[in-house]
């Protein structure tokens, strides 16, 4: 194996310092640096110049060429020469590339330094430009939804089946899973304080009331923010990226009528249905624990479960779950249409989409928490 | 042309392809292939749409394993040897993907950066020297901190060309080098594989359908059959342009010769261009 690669001097002349380049000039061995050499230029007074020999060189790659542009630089900004002709003519080439194509192009834009207030400007435009947004897209929805219900609505009815059986069918295991589990978190919360008074019946009520007016809604919800909002985000993302929505619109086709409308419709339709599914599969789950582990007979605790419940509760629950799903598919479907032409502009859209799904779900259940408490729903 | 045997072959041979088959499940694309690649030269793997170029691609660079048959890389079978041998040869190789294929998330100058924080001991510093170098081979010195997304499709090969050079890998692969660019920039790719080749010694594998860069970078080629499965010809372009008589190698390289003259059927369309009057100034 040939040594690492080192540069030894020579002076054919007053003006001139010889540098011998030797070894292996390979990526990962300990070589001189550029500033080495400059720094002996510079002790030597009357240099004008910098030759190269090359005869003890064994091998060279990269570094070579790095060592050699460094030298360019920090030389030349003293004043003295570089000439490259003692190298191997292929270091030579590339050097001479380098330069010539940077020379060619055009350099770019230095950066700007952004202040504070040019940043805060910049933020204000960025936020009016997302509430134009907003609003505009708000309006093409509303548009192709009166469109859709005079019939004159384009988009293809097999991709709304599909979208139908994504976002209801597909979805049934997961929701029937988290849904069993939320019934018995709530059950054996409940209990603890119930058994307490010798109330423990009373869990029929606490999980069929907190399932079917809030958490089936509220859960269902948020499981199909993370499962189909970020869904919708990709898959418009995607086709942003592969310019399937400019082929759309050159066609005459709204993006929105024929892409944004069937899933938002097939979400709205599917939701209601996935909550009322979460409502039954919660108190299953709560009667699990109360039959299974606290001895409630099963009679019993099925009568107190239809005492408990009513049909305004019930409403309630399944028009939030129709409220929900519309903000869900509109934050993703947003989202993934106002997306950049890139993977990770495709990955951000999805983010924005979940984040945003469920903090629209959040305030909105809170909205309708206060409303129904002036209301005494 | 005799089959290729890795241990009797030259030491020039940088990689040897030896009876090769590559099949998509039950679907057989090349059947038995074998060629050579000599140290230092550009090879070019030519051939239609759909004749297994990409697969062919794909089983080179580790991405894809074959039906049947072997790779060598310096002597040494890819798919035959344990991981790390395979890691080891990887680190030799760079690859200039068809889409570029430049990881939008990171700036250009990041991009060029991670094969050498990853495989090298370089202390940050020397990096950055090698990433402004490569970037200035290339034509984009200054632009280590923009995104692809905010570069020209041109200005994406040459950055993708410079993250392949990263590692001054003894060979690289190129795939359809000329896809998605104008002419100009295309002809400027060309000029600059040939260039890189001679001046760091690279084996360069050009895998194109493209004429204009197959007739311009030359070298040694193969030119891949869909119908027969096989290689029909061998040699330089020119000299396959020149000499063969096989009408499927004569198609294929002819329209290269005359993509610049009208088709017949263009007056049909146009009527004739010299009764157009509109167009006299």
């Amino acid at each position: 194996m040939s040594t690492s690669g080192e540069i030894r001097y020579s002076y054919p002349d007053q003006g001139t310092i010889m540098v011998h380049v030797e070894g292996a000039w390979i990526m990962g061995r300990d070589l001189p640096n550029a500033g080495e050499v400059c720094e002996h230029a510079a002790s030597r007074p009357g240099t004008r110049r910098i030759v190269f020999e090359h005869t003890a060189l064994a091998d060279w790659d990269s570094t070579l060429l790095t060592f050699l542009t460094g030298l360019q630089q920090g030389c030349g900004a003293t004043g003295i020469a570089v000439e490259l002709e003692g190298l191997p003519p292929g270091a030579v080439r590339l050097l001479q590339l380098a330069r010539a194509l940077t020379d060619l192009e055009v350099r770019p834009d230095q950066r700007l330094r952004i202040s504070f207030l040019n940043r805060l400007g910049l933020w204000s435009i960025a936020l009016s430009g997302s509430i134009t947004a907003v609003l505009a897209f708000s309006g093409e929805v509303s548009t192709a939804a009166l469109r859709m219900v005079r019939g004159r609505a384009r988009f293809r009815r097999t991709d709304l089946m599909a979208l139908l059986s994504e976002c209801g069918p597909q979805a049934l295991p997961i929701v029937s899973l988290i849904s069993v589990l939320v019934g018995i978190i709530l059950a054996f919360v409940g209990v603890v304080q119930l058994r307490m008074f010798g109330a423990q019946i009373y869990i029929a009520d606490l999980v069929s009331i907190a399932m079917v007016r809030e958490m089936g809604a509220l859960m269902t919800a948020i499981i199909m923010s993370g499962r189909t909002g970020a869904s919708y985000a990709t898959q418009l993302g995607t086709m942003e990226v592969n310019e399937e929505i400019d082929a759309l619109k050159t066609l005459g086709i709204t993006p929105v009528e024929f892409l944004v409308l069937p899933r938002i419709i097939a979400l709205v339709l599917m939701m209601p249905l996935l909550c009322v599914y979460a409502d039954i599969v919660g108190i299953v789950g709560g009667a699990l624990v109360g039959v299974g582990v606290f001895d409630i007979s099963p009679l019993k605790y099925w009568e107190q479960t239809l005492d408990a419940l009513n049909l305004t509760q019930f409403t309630l629950g399944v028009v939030k779950s129709t409220v929900f799903a519309l903000l869900i598919a509109s934050a993703g479907c947003f989202h993934g249409m106002r997306s950049d032409r890139s993977a990770s502009a495709v990955g951000y859209a999805a983010t924005r989409a979940v984040v945003v799904g469920i903090v629209l779900i959040v305030v909105t259940d809170g909205l309708f928490a206060m409303v129904t408490s002036i209301l005494r729903i | 042309m005799p089959p290729v045997n890795p241990h009797t072959h030259e030491l020039r041979d940088h990689i040897v392809v030896q009876d090769l088959t590559l099949a998509y499940g039950k679907r057989v694309l090349l059947e038995n292939i074998s060629f050579a690649v000599k140290r230092g030269e550009v090879f070019i793997i030519m051939g239609g749409n759909g004749c297994g170029k990409s697969t062919l691609l794909k089983i080179l660079i580790g991405l894809k394993q074959p039906a049947s048959g072997q790779v060598f890389y310096n002597g040494i079978s890819f798919w035959d040897a344990d991981l790390e041998a395979r890691e080891s040869i990887l680190q030799r190789i760079g690859i200039l993907y068809q889409h570029n294929a430049l990881w939008s998330s990171m700036t250009i100058g990041e991009n060029v950066a991670l094969p050498l924080q990853e495989y090298t001991d370089l202390i940050p510093k020397r990096i950055a020297e090698v990433v402004s170098l490569k970037l200035a081979l290339v034509g984009l010195s200054g632009y280590e901190s923009f995104y692809p997304a905010e570069l020209s499709g041109g200005m994406q090969k040459r950055a993708a060309l410079a993250r392949a050079m990263a590692l001054d890998p003894e060979i690289l692969f190129f795939d359809e080098p000329s896809a998605g660019l104008d002419p100009i920039n295309a002809r400027l790719l060309d000029d600059l594989i040939i260039e890189l080749s001679l001046s760091l010694k690279t084996t360069v594998v050009v895998i194109t359908h493209d004429l204009d860069s197959i007739f311009t970078i030359g070298g040694h080629a193969i030119l891949l059959d869909r119908q027969t499965r096989s290689i029909l010809a061998r040699g330089t372009p020119h000299d396959l342009l020149r000499l063969s008589t096989d009408p499927k190698v004569i198609s294929f390289l002819n329209r290269g010769r005359t993509s610049r003259e009208p088709s017949p059927r263009c007056a049909d369309v146009h009527g004739d261009i010299s009764d157009r009057k509109d167009d006299q100034p």
